[in-house]
């Protein structure tokens, strides 16, 4: 006991500079001794402060995120679980989710994106889902910018490090690259798992006197939020700064998925939570917030990685691989063996009761009390004022006639496919596992991922998409976009979307120009997600991605996911055939503001994005789905980056072995590089039989979508007339080794 | 023919190898456990693809301690069949029962692409089905799968004809653009010198499937039942 009271007595006095360093401001220190009657203790005010922050309480931005639709037939599970989930039939249903790692990847790449992923995954399993399939968003600094090899290189050998040894395959993503985060990048993880309806699990906690199990991986030091202030008032002389980034480690991961999908085939569980941000904490007051009870841990009882932890430490650790679930009392030995089947640890901490208090002992003592509401639904919500930046008019304005056509268009196309933004991803994805557990139908590369789901006739279709240029642009027709492009890259492969997840990146929600910008962002998602009948049913929020209080572009990373009933009639975007006819669905105008040919050849980021109107929309995307019913194409490629020109050229170079040519004319009466580079919205390039032509004009004309055959597919040249003639194998050479020539 | 599949901790492709051999081939196969001993009677073991114990030490280093492989090397020193997949591989030289090793990738990063495998020799159960000079379709994936074996090894390996299968490209040439993680010799899959165990880094079993893109890995799988079928009925 002499030891315990040593340590007891070290604890700091709960002072203003201590509330300050904790992030909490005058005001809300005020309503936690409101909330509890009196001053709180040194470890409450470690427990408030993680409850509290923005990451755990989302506080700046619930008051926008509640306009997002999430209900809809098939929902199962909407936002606030650790993963929605959505019904795709037979008894069978999807969980998924994005997040973020943004901060721990900018400090140590290789960490922060592993355990990234190694948190996303948690998420899905928690909810009694198998993983099967992960894919990401990444945003990074100038490729000339000196940390951005580095960063990349960290980043991508992370997530493949983590991914591929839990084997759950990496089956796309996005990666793009602007000076805006040159100082901020954005490691966002999107992962999909596959649950029986009724074998949902949530993060629940029931049942006064069940018993609260921690499983998985000891707890240590690292990841504690404010470590650095925690251990030099604690013992000055021995304890160093430990790092903030948490150290993954996939193998225990694995064997921790195993057990738990193990344990939940059969009856003993009640609730179960990932223990990841605010690990111990955020878990059980979580838990008992939903069930509408209170918890009662002995922290004493918690396994621990290294000797010497305090309650505070032990309570806001974010050591990885942990998981907290409540059980049936009377199951615990038959969980432990379980968890003794595949070598992990499985310790009684705690006790569900019935005061609604959250209350944390160490050595018969008592260190925390705080009534669970204070740390959930009573955690501060704020109104933040927002507006528009002053400079915003000046940035949409962008006089055409000031931007000189290039003499030689071919030159301008080749040197947009070197652009690492529009240039193969090879080089990233060739690092990950695409296809283990065998259901890689489509992998990365394509417009989306498809994979089958086993013992059906059913496949799924994932997406992740964000365009951050069109957003720093013009926030709301940027969040139009994010969504509607994503639900068209589904439409391309054949599938209709089932529900959405959103990893929302933005800079301080202190700063009103970055609210509006989150707010204007929200309200163009919300619209789309409604006429596009999608509903949100997860995300997360990032805010703070700034520097010197320069902010990053608003980015909103879209992550779908869509069901297609018969997966043998989905379809890539390469050309297949010599001889097939190229169409375009949808109209192009002269839209050349906030484009990657304006950024890439005229150093411009400027103007106002593509309009879109999304009745015309969802008219083009279901003439696609419908055309891909009726088996009239042989490919659809969605129309985006680099416009009309890029686009044909990924379905002439794109796949990997067959390079096709084609035979373009277009008769636009806009300027040669608009008519080339244009991104106007709500257009897709397919290719099909000659035969089927009228069929697919019949099928268009009932959306009332425009058709236009441009060309046809054949030869080894590129050809736009009378605008570009280049070698196939030129433009395929320079697509393919632009990244990777970058990254040497 | 039986066919059992390891699991050891960190094995990820255990149940690929067995929804293949179930569903797509219509073989029996039952999963077995690392911490068990080998008992039962099977045909062929598998040793699948993964991160056995996590590899943290050397890749297959703990995996060969584990309790079922005493089993499986007395079931592979009597002439049972043993096939070894990437990880499965690495076991299998780590536990001696193939010659080599498999080292860090040259360009140090982890490659997961589809290859084009030669098939260099056909008198093994495992290539009986195949004609020597054909090539396959499947994918690799693996950060260390760079086979190595000294000079004296290879000539052995050579003189043996123990080399089953090369990298090569879409024309049937070793260069060393096809060669996805600088093995020597474009080595991708040799068997031992009684030829009753085969080591190979390609993934057979994510190519079984026309609409996962191939079905070249079924004709591995297919080559060695139709062995098994053969000699069993001969000892009929």
């Amino acid at each position: 006991m002499s030891e315990a009271r040593a340590e007891k007595l070290s604890v700091p006095a709960v002072t203003p500079e201590l509330v300050a360093s904790h992030g909490l401001t005058a005001d809300e220190y005020q309503k936690i001794v409101k909330a509890l009657g009196r001053e709180p203790n040194y470890t409450e005010l470690g427990v408030f402060s993680v409850m509290w922050s923005e990451h755990c309480s989302y506080k700046s931005s619930r008051y926008y995120l509640k306009n997002l639709p999430t209900e809809g037939p098939h929902v199962l599970q909407g936002p606030g679980e650790n993963a929605g989930v959505v019904d795709i039939g037979g008894g069978l249903a999807v969980a998924f989710k994005i997040e973020s790692h943004n901060h721990p990847s900018f400090i140590e790449p290789y960490q922060g994106a592993a355990t990234g992923v190694g948190g996303i995954l948690r998420d899905i399993f928690t909810m009694g889902a198998r993983p099967i399939a992960s894919l990401n968003s990444l945003r990074f600094g100038s490729i000339d910018h000196p940390r951005t090899r580095y960063l990349l290189a960290g980043v991508v050998a992370g997530i493949g490090g983590y991914g591929n040894c839990i084997g759950v395959p990496t089956v796309g993503g996005e990666c793009y690259f602007d000076e805006c985060y040159n100082a901020n990048i954005l490691v966002n993880a999107f992962t999909l798992g596959i649950v029986k309806k009724r074998q949902i699990f949530t993060g629940v906690a029931k049942g006064v006197g069940n018993p609260v199990i921690y499983v998985g991986s000891k707890t240590g030091r690292d990841g504690i939020h404010g470590a650095t202030m925690a251990s030099e008032s604690f013992s000055e002389e021995k304890e160093q700064r430990r790092p903030t980034v948490q150290v993954g480690d996939p193998f225990t991961e694995k064997l921790l998925l195993e057990a738990c999908l193990e344990l939940m085939e059969k009856d003993y569980i009640i609730g179960i939570q990932d223990m990841g941000a605010a690990g111990l904490t955020s878990s059980s007051s979580e838990m008992a917030g939903r069930g509408g009870c209170g918890v009662e841990l002995d922290l004493s009882a918690v396994p621990l990685r290294e000797s010497g932890m305090t309650p505070y430490e032990i309570l806001l650790s974010e050591s990885q691989e942990r998981m907290l679930l409540v059980a049936k009392q009377g199951s615990e030995d038959k969980i432990k063996s379980i968890f003794d089947k595949w070598d992990l640890d499985a310790v009684v901490v705690g006790r569900v009761t019935d005061d609604q208090q959250f209350r944390a002992l160490w050595r018969g003592e008592e260190v925390a009390n705080i009534p669970i509401r204070a740390l959930t639904k009573e955690a501060p919500a704020y109104q933040r004022p927002a507006t528009r930046p002053a400079q915003q008019d000046q940035l949409q304005q962008l006089d055409l006639s000031t931007v000189k056509e290039p003499k030689d268009l071919a030159a301008a196309l080749k040197q947009l496919l070197s652009s690492p933004n529009l240039a193969s991803k090879e080089w990233i994805y060739r690092q990950y596992d695409q296809y283990v557990r065998t259901n890689t139908v489509v992998g990365p590369g394509a417009d989306a991922a498809v994979i089958r789901v086993k013992g059906t006739a059913k496949g799924l279709a994932l997406t992740v998409d964000g365009n951050s240029r069109y957003c720093y642009l013009d926030p709301y027709v940027g969040g139009v976009i994010a969504v509607a492009e994503a639900a068209r890259n589904l439409a391309c492969v054949g599938a209709r979307p089932v529900g959405l997840t959103d990893c929302l990146n933005f800079g301080s929600p202190e700063n009103p120009e970055v609210m509006w910008q989150f707010a204007q962002v929200i309200q163009g998602m919300r619209d789309a997600c409604t006429t596009l009948n999608v509903p949100v049913v997860s995300g997360n929020v990032s805010f703070y991605n700034e520097t010197d209080g320069t902010p990053i572009y608003p980015t909103p990373t879209i992550g779908m996911v869509g069901l297609i009933e018969k997966v043998e009639r989905m379809v890539t975007p390469w050309f297949k055939a010599a001889g097939d006819i190229v169409v375009l669905l949808g109209r192009t105008r002269e839209e050349l503001g906030g484009s990657e040919y304006l950024k890439w050849v005229h150093g411009l980021t400027r103007g106002t994005p593509p309009w879109i109107d999304l009745k015309t929309e969802r008219a083009v995307q279901l003439a696609c789905l419908e055309a891909i019913d009726q088996k009239l194409l042989t490919s659809a490629h969605d129309v985006s980056d680099g416009g009309l020109a890029v686009a044909l050229a990924e379905c002439c170079i794109g796949h990997p072995e067959r390079p096709l040519g084609v035979r373009i004319e277009t008769h636009e009466m806009i300027r040669g590089d608009a008519s080339l580079f244009s991104e106007s919205q709500s257009r897709i390039v397919v290719s099909l039989k000659e035969e089927n032509i009228d069929r697919l004009k019949e099928t268009a004309a009932r959306h009332s979508v425009p058709v236009q055959i441009i060309g046809a597919v054949g030869g080894n040249r590129f050809t736009i007339q009378p605008l570009v003639q280049l070698p196939i194998e030129e433009l395929r050479a320079i697509w393919s080794t632009a990244l990777a020539a970058k990254l040497k | 023919m039986r066919w059992g599949v390891i699991t050891f901790p960190g094995s990820c492709d255990d149940h690929d190898v067995f929804d293949s051999l179930k569903f797509e081939l219509g073989q029996k196969v039952k999963l077995l456990w690392h911490k068990d001993e080998l008992a039962g009677n099977f045909d062929c073991i598998v040793l699948p693809g993964g991160f056995s114990y996590g590899d943290y030490l050397r890749c297959g280093a703990m995996a060969r301690f584990s309790p079922i492989l005493r089993g499986v090397v007395k079931f592979a020193q009597s002439g049972g069949l043993v096939l070894g997949i990437c990880n499965g591989f690495q076991i299998l030289c780590e536990a001696g029962l193939l010659p080599g090793a498999l080292v860090r990738n040259t360009d140090l990063r982890f490659v997961c692409r589809p290859v084009h495998l030669r098939i260099e020799e056909t008198d093994t159960p495992f290539t009986s089905g195949l004609k020597r000079g054909q090539i396959l379709k499947m994918p690799v994936k693996h950060g260390e799968g760079c086979y190595y074996a000294d000079a004296g090894t290879l000539e052995q390996l050579r003189r043996n004809r123990q080399i089953l299968l090369r990298y090569v490209d879409g024309k049937g040439k070793p260069t060393a653009p096809a060669n996805p993680n600088g093995s020597v010799e474009n080595i991708a899959g040799i068997c031992n010198e009684a030829r009753n165990v085969f080591g190979l880094m390609p993934h057979p079993e994510d190519a079984c499937s026309k609409l996962l893109g191939s079905e070249d890995g079924a004709k591995i799988f297919t080559s060695i039942a139709a062995a098994w079928a053969q000699k069993a009925g001969a000892h009929v």
